[in-house]
């Protein structure tokens, strides 16, 4: 539907990643230096200009599959490993998280302020390296000027489209079950209290008019909740206070964050769903997903001193057995490029991946870089 | 006021769009038809008024080619001729048209699609059957297609293109009192809140234009002359249609409205919100003093769910029905 939906799901997918990984970092005790260097060296790929370039350009929305790849993509652009169960479950938390700020916006362009409360904690990830820094406040001068001037009208259908994505997902997450903002059933709490969005008045009031305009009547009836009135304005600017708290870190307090697999997929097969075709990646999105992907920057994979794996479980034995008890109707299928016999979407990916290089030159072993890509989305 | 009843379950849950549910009573084989849409597909339910049988069916939006990304449906509505019962479906590649129980495709209408993605989305929405023979279908661009539809047979043509709203429609509705005599028979809205009145004939002639504040409105009805409106500021608003005066301003709900309904032989009106709310209203005309009145009868809350699409089931109001963003059910209410 929207064609401007992507680049808002990948920032704040990408700020809630930053926000578990920060957790999870400090939880296992994983020294400044190292911990610093992984977050810095994803928001640098993150906010890579080229791939952002990419990003940015109207397009439909990806679907769930290549949208990982993505992300599992960007979850190793440091010294940091992931094993199956722990991206599995990184993912799980990240778009649970993203899917409850989308419904509980009070406005549909309160997503933007959601975006910008992400954008101000990936700034002060940052904050000491400016170099990371400009290419952040360049992305913030992006969102400005691309999503600041629609109408209201045009975010509702942004929102729109964010919800069939994140439709018939209810993983439950520890940390939204114990703040009662989810049910044991897997659905978010939508409270009928609190104040109503800007814009909005409390319900309750009706307004009868004569012909000529005057009021005649007015009436109140029972709104069935318990509404108070609008707060002030979020600032849609690089700086301010965005007022809203969705989309700000709630990992903060160091709590152990478990998601849980049973009882989630539901019994009704959904018989279609959005972008399932017969291959495992259709044509177009694979060489849009290559375009996207050629932005993405490799670190080589650290020896085993300066490389180390993060767990999002408490033991590796407990990580293990999410891995073999995941239901299959809930694994994400991770792009196999390999098991794709389209030959000219692999040359893509390659050609992609051979021009660039870190150093950003032209690589001569341009066949070799695309290799390397090919074999990791494999591992993946 | 009105009870809760036994649930229909649908195949898929239903997609966060306005007006998504749509609802067809067969008097003569006692079935109600409904249905729903998720992202690409129509669901179809066939319900027996015993309440002892279900059918089920699925519609996807046509592909011209496998390739191409998939083309989510914006709506489904049933459109009811004088001679003949359709089943139109507005999705972002095109317009489909099926016999009412969704077994055969009688027409399709490509949409001008660009060859890659531009900033404005394209897609159909908004869908109604106007008069005795037209079904007017809007698109994202603000025009709204006319189509010619004969009383039988496939032959259905593009009659006219209204131009007049510059932003995506968002709904269309056609006079649903029954009377003839009434001047305005087609009300259109848009993305921006504003809401056209046309006259329908060989040539759509528009009569009167209600402009917007940048508030959506999001779902429209015109009954007896009048235009009832809701807006994304959970208000409703009442217009008569010709003159744009208006009767009546409601501060209904606390967030957006998805969809308004109205029973056309009682003057029942069903409103339902993002905010979980689904309200019966009742509307009061007085010819003499050519005012309208609005006045509040009864909640429902669907705990913990969006309402996308909420339809009366008979023209009496005597029963309605609600579907929720992620739900994969349709839930009824019965007068008590």
């Amino acid at each position: 539907m929207s064609t401007r939906t992507l680049p808002l799901l990948f920032i704040n997918l990408g700020g809630e990643m930053l926000y578990i990984l920060d957790q999870r970092l400090r939880a296992q005790n994983i020294p400044a230096d190292k911990a610093k260097k992984v977050m810095n060296d994803i928001i640098t790929t993150m906010f890579n200009k080229k791939f952002l370039e990419e990003l940015f350009k109207p397009q439909e929305l990806y679907s769930k599959k290549a949208l990982r790849t993505v992300f599992d993509r960007l979850a190793h652009a440091s010294i940091m490993r992931l094993n199956q169960a722990s991206m599995d479950k990184l993912y799980d938390l990240m778009t649970m998280a993203f899917k409850y700020q989308v419904l509980l916006c009070l406005r549909p362009k309160d997503i933007l302020l959601v975006s910008f409360n992400h954008m101000d904690a990936i700034k002060d990830f940052v904050k000491d390296t400016p170099s990371i820094l400009s290419q952040v406040d360049e992305t913030y001068q992006q969102l400005i000027e691309i999503y600041t001037p629609l109408s209201n009208g045009e975010f509702q259908l942004i929102r729109q489209t964010l919800l069939i994505f994140f439709q018939d997902m209810h993983i439950r997450v520890s940390i939204f079950l114990k703040d009662k903002v989810q049910n044991s059933n897997g659905r978010f709490v939508l409270p009928t209290s609190g104040p109503v969005p800007r814009g909005t008045q409390i319900p309750g009031l009706i307004r009868i008019f004569s012909c000529a305009g005057e009021e005649l009547t007015r009436l109140q009836f029972n709104n069935g909740g318990n509404y108070s009135s609008a707060q002030r304005e979020g600032s849609f600017e690089i700086f301010g206070d965005r007022v809203t708290k969705l989309g700000t870190n709630m990992y903060s307090v160091s709590r152990p964050v478990e998601t849980h697999m049973s009882g989630t997929s539901k019994s009704s097969a959904q018989h279609t769903k959005v972008n399932t075709v017969p291959n495992p990646l259709a044509k177009e999105e694979l060489n849009l997903l290559s375009r996207l992907m050629g932005g993405l920057e490799v670190q080589k994979p650290g020896s085993t001193d300066t490389g180390f794996r993060v767990n999002l479980f408490a033991t590796d034995e407990e990580e293990e057995e999410a891995l073999i008890s995941r239901p299959d109707d809930l694994s994400y299928g991770i792009v196999n490029i390999q098991a794709t016999k389209d030959q000219q979407a692999n040359a893509e990916l390659a050609k992609i991946m051979g021009e660039f290089t870190e150093s950003g030159e032209q690589s001569p072993s341009a066949s070799s870089k695309g290799d390397d890509l090919l074999a990791m989305m494999d591992g993946l | 006021m009105f009870h809760k009843e036994k649930s229909i379950q649908i195949k898929n849950s239903a997609s966060a769009l306005y007006n998504n549910l749509s609802v067809l009573r067969i008097a003569p084989r006692r079935l109600t038809y409904f249905t729903v849409v998720h992202a690409n597909v129509v669901n179809m339910v066939s319900a027996s008024w015993d309440g002892l049988n279900y059918s089920h069916r699925q519609l996807q939006s046509k592909e011209p080619n496998v390739a191409t990304s998939t083309s989510l449906i914006m709506q489904a509505a049933f459109c009811v001729l004088p001679s003949r019962d359709l089943l139109v479906v507005s999705s972002q590649k095109g317009i489909q048209m099926y016999e009412s129980d969704g077994s055969i495709m009688v027409y399709w209408h490509a949409l001008d699609t660009p060859e890659a993605p531009t900033e404005q989305a394209v897609f159909a929405r908004g869908i109604s059957a106007v008069s005795d023979n037209y079904i007017c279908v809007g698109v994202s661009s603000g025009a709204v297609l006319v189509f010619d539809v004969p009383s039988k047979g496939s032959n259905i043509t593009l009659s006219e293109v209204l131009e007049e709203h510059k932003e995506a429609i968002t709904d269309i509705a056609a006079e649903c009192s029954g009377s003839q005599e009434r001047l305005a028979s087609l009300v259109t809205a848009d993305d921006g809140g504003n809401v056209c009145v046309w006259k329908s004939g060989e040539e759509f002639q528009l009569l009167n234009k209600i402009p917007g504040l940048d508030i959506t409105c999001s779902s429209v009805k015109l009954w007896k002359g009048t235009v009832l409106a809701g807006y994304g500021n959970g208000q409703i608003r009442l217009y008569e249609a010709v003159t744009g005066i208006l009767h009546a301003e409601v501060n209904a709900h606390a967030r957006w409205i998805y969809s308004l309904d109205v029973a056309p032989f009682s003057g029942l009106l069903l409103s339902a919100a993002e905010d979980s709310f689904v309200r019966v209203w009742h509307l009061a005309m007085t010819p003499e003093t050519n005012s309208v009145e609005i006045a509040h009868l009864h909640n429902e809350c669907v705990t913990d769910t969006q309402i996308c699409g909420a339809k009366f089931c008979d023209g009496d109001g005597y029963a309605f029905a609600v579907t929720g963003y992620d739900l994969s059910e349709i839930i009824r209410y019965v007068q008590s």
